[in-house]
């Protein structure tokens, strides 16, 4: 079964990470995800852009409206994600240990299959 | 099979498989001939099965149903010691870690854990925590398809995944064996049955997990806290403190158990939170009385437990040693150190009667006054209600 895995974390301004920092990061990350792929266990993945870069689209009965940066205004922000191949919670968290972090946190959620956990819900209620 | 099981997390799934595996073979041996290494064979066919198998069928229904089936285990009669532990004790031993799994809330764990091993219903379970049933329901309900959704294994961790799974379970079970013996809510200030249930479901883990010292220790400590019920409350079922209970009432079968548990887990490797407890709960149950009790051996052992374990509550239980060892003063100043725990009504409680044997009165009724806005239980309110009129006198 598939988890989403959101890394979420406070934006550190550009200004405070010098050159090393970034690569020692990046190659932290990079070995994380060799380690993933060499599991099998990795589907997709990446790390996104600063928030500033963001759009939002807001939804309605009317048109759908464009407005700038992410809609929610707090300090800590989707940073990247990944969605892996597993069997269960316990080896999500497993994985989700392994992520190289020193702050923030990561969700994880087991994913919708096919729409039929959804539809279930729908019968249930 | 138990490769299978491991792997799969589902021993009906596993079983089945396997089953669908011989009859596979019984279909293609004759005539392809009898494979190289036919365990093997069997083994790979069922996986296939199996893995098949979950696809097909939606794995919520198949999780909710299996769950629904482990439930029914709890009518099951419980192993005495001495009898050999089946695949029933297997199977609940499964269930109390997948309940207590550190996924769900402590709320939802507790919830589940009664539903599921105890043998509250759910109005019961209800009652006990002051909650609607219908919300009681809501709440196993919801942890069930947590469970289900995220495939969580019906397994006992492995060796290795213990230390962090074991805190979960045993916690969940000391709320439990707490939330009996000083009941929050309701009339009464003890609930038997909760403390009951956890005591019963903690000697199944004992039985099954024999070498784990914090699991013998909370054993321990229950049997020890539980011992001390029949004098804690008087005739007119008014609570009656530690220092003041006829010690001829307490429990000596029980104190037997506990102290022998007490003395194993001590030996057990380095000392958990609860193999401290432990011994502090046998310190008191060896004492004849308040007077006689090694003062100085409980606040050492306080202390132990707020290097390890720190928490404002320990340190709260430390200050009340240190007073009984030091002198009311000594206590006092580190109640009043202590952070994080303005509304919990035993801090005011402790306070006060430090106050109240310093001969400050005014500040013992006040500390008396805060602690009755904040206690819930009606047997503990009374109690305060006194100790504050006689402070006023």
């Amino acid at each position: 079964m598939q988890f989403m895995l959101a890394l979420i974390a406070e934006e550190r301004s550009w200004e405070d990470v010098t050159p090393d920092e970034v690569k020692k990061n990046l190659a932290e990350m990079g070995q994380f995800n060799a380690e993933l792929t060499e599991a099998g266990a990795m589907v997709t993945g990446a790390g996104l852009q600063e928030r500033a870069t963001g759009t939002t689209v807001h939804y309605s009965d009317d048109e759908p409206l464009v407005t700038d940066g992410p809609f929610a205004e707090t300090k800590e922000q989707l940073a990247g994600f990944w969605v892996i191949e597993v069997e269960s919670l316990d080896d999500a968290l497993a994985w989700a240990k392994k992520i190289p972090l020193k702050s923030g946190h990561v969700e994880i959620r087991p994913m919708v299959t096919g729409g039929k956990e959804l539809l279930e819900k729908a019968e249930r209620s | 099979m138990a490769t299978l099981i491991r792997a799969i997390g589902d021993f009906d799934v596993a079983e089945e498989a396997v089953q669908e595996a011989f009859v596979v073979a019984l279909e293609r041996w004759p005539h392809e001939g009898v494979p190289a290494n036919p365990g093997a064979w069997i083994t790979q066919v069922a996986r296939n099965r199996a893995i098949d198998r979950l696809r097909r069928e939606t794995v919520l229904r198949d999780k909710v149903a299996a769950l629904e089936r482990l439930e029914a285990l709890h009518a099951e009669p419980e192993a005495g010691p001495g009898e050999r532990l089946g695949e029933i004790e297997d199977d609940r031993l499964r269930l109390i870690f997948t309940c207590c799994h550190p996924a769900l809330s402590i709320e939802a764990r507790v919830a589940l854990t009664l539903r599921s091993l105890g043998g509250l219903s759910t109005g019961e379970i209800a009652r006990a925590f002051l909650s609607g049933e219908s919300a009681m329901a809501q709440r196993i309900v919801r942890a069930k398809r947590k469970i289900a959704a995220n495939n969580i294994p019906y397994e006992v961790p492995v060796v290795e995944q213990m230390p962090e799974r074991l805190p979960a379970v045993l916690a969940t079970l000391y709320l439990i064996f707490n939330e009996g013996y000083l009941a929050g809510s309701g009339e009464e200030l003890v609930r038997t049955e909760l403390s009951g249930e956890a005591i019963r479901l903690t000697r199944i883990l004992v039985a099954m997990l024999p070498r784990e010292p914090e699991t013998r220790a909370l054993l321990a400590l229950m049997l020890l806290t539980d011992a001390r019920r029949p004098a804690r409350v008087d005739e007119q079922g008014e609570l009656v403190l530690l220092e003041d209970q006829d010690r001829a009432l307490w429990d000596r079968e029980r104190i037997a158990e506990g102290l022998e548990l007490s003395g194993d887990a001590a030996a057990g490797g380095p000392a958990g939170p609860y193999t401290i407890q432990a011994r502090i709960a046998a310190t008191h149950a060896e004492a004849a009385s308040a007077a006689e009790t090694d003062w100085a051996r409980i606040a050492r052992l306080y202390e132990w437990h707020a290097e390890i374990a720190p928490s404002p509550i320990v340190e709260l239980n430390r200050a009340a040693a240190v007073a009984m060892r030091d002198g009311p003063q000594a206590g006092l100043d580190l109640i009043e150190a202590i952070e994080g725990l303005d509304d919990y009504h035993p801090l005011h409680g402790a306070r006060a009667d430090l106050l109240r044997r310093l001969g400050r009165v005014e500040e013992a009724a006040a500390a008396y006054r805060r602690a009755l806005e904040l206690a819930p239980n009606p047997v503990e309110r009374r109690f305060l209600e006194r100790r504050l009129a006689q402070a006023s006198e």
